[in-house]
């Protein structure tokens, strides 16, 4: 465990997670401070560059959260954001990168409670493993 | 080359929803620093008009080419926003909204934690707003017609007042006749009206109404397109009966000498293999059941009576189904519920025991069209003595639906007067909180209390039939404890009434992926606004109506079925919609025209073309729905997705996880 504050890097879903981090929000439950978000369209934005450049510049791990799968938006948008980042993640994990840097999860509009679980789970594992100096050189 | 960047940034304290946390004087004082800040207010309620005023007038007076608002989430305020600066003269895709009470203020309770993370998010979006550019919309016109899916109660009056207002209805029903599971009901609560006395008016008159193209025993198969114009492919499943022909006089349900449960009778009654589900049925069209026919599970080598015995030549064993292809601007949603099994729970006998019955069955039973002509009996054709109604089966249990069905106390009362009337029974509710909330709602508690109901406050634990005393040999013996004698009790009756939960019909996942739209976590599709937009979906011109939302009772799903009708006809008569103008583009020079856009895209947008002798990719902007995958997927670059560019997308990650430096 360290003592640092690990910043974390959310890519949020317009109609499903971002949704309920909203409902997170109306629902008043309350999560680490530590995770900033980003909002796009549909998981599927969300570039495999994008989730290294945010790892290369300081943030210490990376959430990205789509709707449930067969439940996306644009029908097959998360599917693609799953398989691009189950490949990122074998590939970081080949350069001694932590796995834990890098989560993806699901979370529907309806679920601000699982929203909350998830950042306080994402922000303890980060917790666990030290802070993010791998792209310093 | 676009002048100067100059930036308002405008944070909004929503009282102290915001500013409670959030500190939000130093949040303007921060942002003011930032690169082409040319000002920075704070306010307490921007969303107000004066709060808009605000910024709209820096737009004017100062010369502002962007704006950024901290408040509230996205969803709720962007367009306020956006349209204020419309107003002002400004571009509305020139705008930014950093969420610094649902993200923030909200969530976090330490002031100093929550005002750094409102610093960053107001940062990251200074930052973007540079690399916004002006967008334009395109107005398309509103196909006039609207589907609706489901013909129960709220469908059916969706359907009416906006083919009344004079708009086309295809209104798709998957059983053979229309009616839900209104029509089923015997009496209505709580003034007891005859329940098919009021349906059956308004069935004829959908089935009668020249707006209105009834598509029934059908399914919708595919639907694409999005709010305006949407396309829908509509299954018309096959009944082996020309529905030209058919006059409905029932001589072939007579003469089909194989019988199956009646799915109206819930079991109680029986129809033949053809059938017409009910007297009133509209369309009233007899419907071969294929799986029971024995005509055709022998392959035409047995049976056949209908086809002898029809006189008007209806029986059509050729008929297959057929795909019907319509246009509709809008779509309503009524596709309502379905009803818990109580065998789920196995103590309390259900199905086990012959005179545990659901509260379906007993409308049935005492309905005066029903298969016992309204005669409340056991299976053993005797009259109950004594009956017990068991409220909140499976409703408010942690192991099946933590939610409460909200009408299940209500008809439990409605059937415990009709017990009474009928039968004199001794009648025992056994409730866990009695809610009684609508109009004359609690006035009929008070009425049936007064008929001698006894009351009884606690969950049934067991349902038996093991005698322990004279008294209780040969009935049902009901097992629970009476919270307000804080005593066990042991009820012997003839006759147990389940009242069931209202749980999402079984194919609601389906359904909700056909037309992209959401559930909650019980399976009940999920609404914009749980309070403002009841009606409305995440999905722009997807209505939901009635049941499919939540548990309603018939008022409630009248009311909703009507809001979905009000906002579709809002859809038609406004003529027009604005399309999404954050889609995807392509820049020729970088395009090598492999092609990989246009295998991934799910909505046909991209197209490679040969443009002066080179393959390049085009956008088909009615098409593309902005969910940038195909910019994701370029490997030249070429393709980008508006307002979500990667150096909008960079740059906020850059904001984000810069090292704070004060």
């Amino acid at each position: 465990m360290n003592n640092s504050e690990p910043k974390i890097v959310a890519f949020c879903c317009n109609w499903c997670s971002y949704a309920g981090a909203d409902l997170a929000g109306t629902s008043r439950m309350q999560y680490p401070a530590n995770l900033r978000i980003i909002r796009v369209m549909c998981s599927g934005r969300v570039n495999p560059v994008f989730v290294l450049k945010a790892l290369r510049v300081g943030a210490d791990g990376v959430l990205v959260l789509g709707c449930h799968p067969g439940d996306c938006h644009y029908l097959t948008g998360n599917y693609r954001t799953r398989r691009r980042l189950s490949i990122t993640m074998k590939f970081m994990e080949y350069m001694g990168i932590e796995p834990e840097r890098i989560q993806v999860s699901w979370c529907s509009a309806s679920e601000g409670s699982r929203f909350a679980e998830v950042v306080t789970e994402v922000t303890a594992d980060l917790k666990r493993i030290s802070p993010n100096r791998l792209f310093n050189d | 080359m676009e002048d100067e960047k100059r930036i308002g940034v405008y944070i909004c304290h929503c009282g102290l929803n915001i500013a409670g946390t959030v500190d939000v004087e130093e949040l303007a004082q921060y942002a003011a620093a930032l690169p082409n800040v040319v000002v920075s207010r704070d306010y307490r309620y921007l969303c107000s008009d004066p709060g808009q005023d605000l910024l709209k007038n820096d737009i004017k007076e100062l010369g502002l080419n962007r704006v950024v608002v901290a408040s509230c989430s996205p969803r709720m305020h962007e367009h306020t926003f956006r349209k204020a600066c419309q107003a002002a003269g400004l571009n509305p895709y020139l705008y930014e909204h950093a969420n610094i009470r649902e993200h923030c203020s909200w969530v976090h309770a330490d002031k100093e934690q929550a005002t750094q993370k409102a610093k960053d998010l107001l940062r990251a979006a200074v930052q973007r707003v540079h690399y916004h550019e002006p967008l334009e919309v395109r107005e398309v016109p509103v196909n006039p017609n609207t589907l609706v899916v489901g013909a129960g109660i709220a469908g059916i009056e969706a359907a009416l007042k906006i083919a009344n207002g004079g708009h086309k209805v295809y209104l798709v029903e998957k059983e053979a006749s229309i009616g839900g599971h209104m029509i089923q009901l015997d009496t209505t609560f709580p003034t007891l009206d005859c329940s098919e006395c009021i349906m059956t008016p308004k069935m004829s008159e959908v089935g009668h109404h020249p707006n209105i193209e009834l598509l029934a025993y059908s399914e919708v198969e595919e639907v694409s397109g999005s709010v305006g114009n949407f396309k829908v492919k509509v299954r018309k499943k096959a009944r082996y009966v020309d529905e030209d022909k058919c006059i409905g006089c029932g001589i072939c349900e007579q003469k089909c000498p194989w019988k199956v449960p009646s799915e109206f009778e819930v079991g109680l009654g029986k129809r033949g293999a053809v059938y017409i589900p009910f007297a009133q049925a509209i369309p009233n069209i007899a419907t071969i059941d294929k799986d029971h026919c024995v005509y055709i599970q022998s392959e035409g080598k047995k049976c056949g009576a209908c086809i002898k015995f029809c006189d008007a030549g209806a029986i059509d064993f050729e008929q297959r189904d057929q795909i019907v292809e319509l246009e509709a601007g809008a779509i309503i949603l009524a596709t309502g519920y379905d009803v818990f099994d109580p065998s789920q729970i196995p103590q309390y006998g259900y199905r086990k025991y012959d005179n545990v019955i659901t509260a379906l069955e007993f409308e049935r039973m005492t309905c005066a069209s029903g298969p016992t002509s309204g005669t409340i009996r056991l299976k053993d054709g005797k009259t109950p003595r004594s009956a017990a109604i068991i409220h909140c089966v499976g409703s408010r249990d942690k192991n099946y639906c933590e939610y409460c069905s909200r009408i299940c106390c209500m008809y439990a009362l409605k059937h415990a007067h009709h017990l009474k009337e009928k039968t004199n029974a001794d009648v025992y509710g056994l409730y866990i909180d009695m809610r009684c909330t609508g109009d004359g709602y609690e006035e009929f508690y008070k009425r049936v209390s007064e008929e001698g109901v006894i009351f009884i406050k606690g969950k049934v634990a067991n349902v038996t039939d093991r005698a322990i005393t004279e008294e209780e040999k040969g009935k049902l013996v009901v097992i629970a404890e009476d919270t307000l004698l804080g005593k066990m009790m042991r009820i012997p009756v003839d006759m147990v009434i389940l009242c069931p939960a209202m749980i999402p019909r079984s194919d609601a996942t389906d359904v909700a992926r056909k037309f992209s739209i959401t559930q909650k976590a019980t399976g009940f599709f999920l609404e914009r606004h749980a309070k403002l937009e009841p009606q409305a979906t995440a999905v722009d011109g997807i209505f939901i109506a009635g049941c499919c939302q939540f548990p309603k009772d018939i008022p409630d799903s009248v009311s909703h079925g009507r809001a979905a009708a009000a906002a579709a006809l809002e859809l038609i008569d406004k003529g027009s919609v604005t399309t999404e103008a954050a889609i995807s583009c392509v820049d020729e020079t970088l395009c090598h025209g492999c092609g990989i856009c246009e295998e991934i895209c799910e909505f046909q947008a991209p197209r490679v073309v040969l443009k002066d002798g080179k393959r390049v990719s085009t956008v088909n902007e009615a098409l593309c729905k902005g969910c940038g995958v195909c910019a994701v997927a370029c490997p030249s670059g070429a393709m980008s997705i508006k307002h979500f560019t990667r150096d909008e997308i960079a740059t906020m990650i850059e904001a984000l996880t810069a090292v704070e430096n004060g």
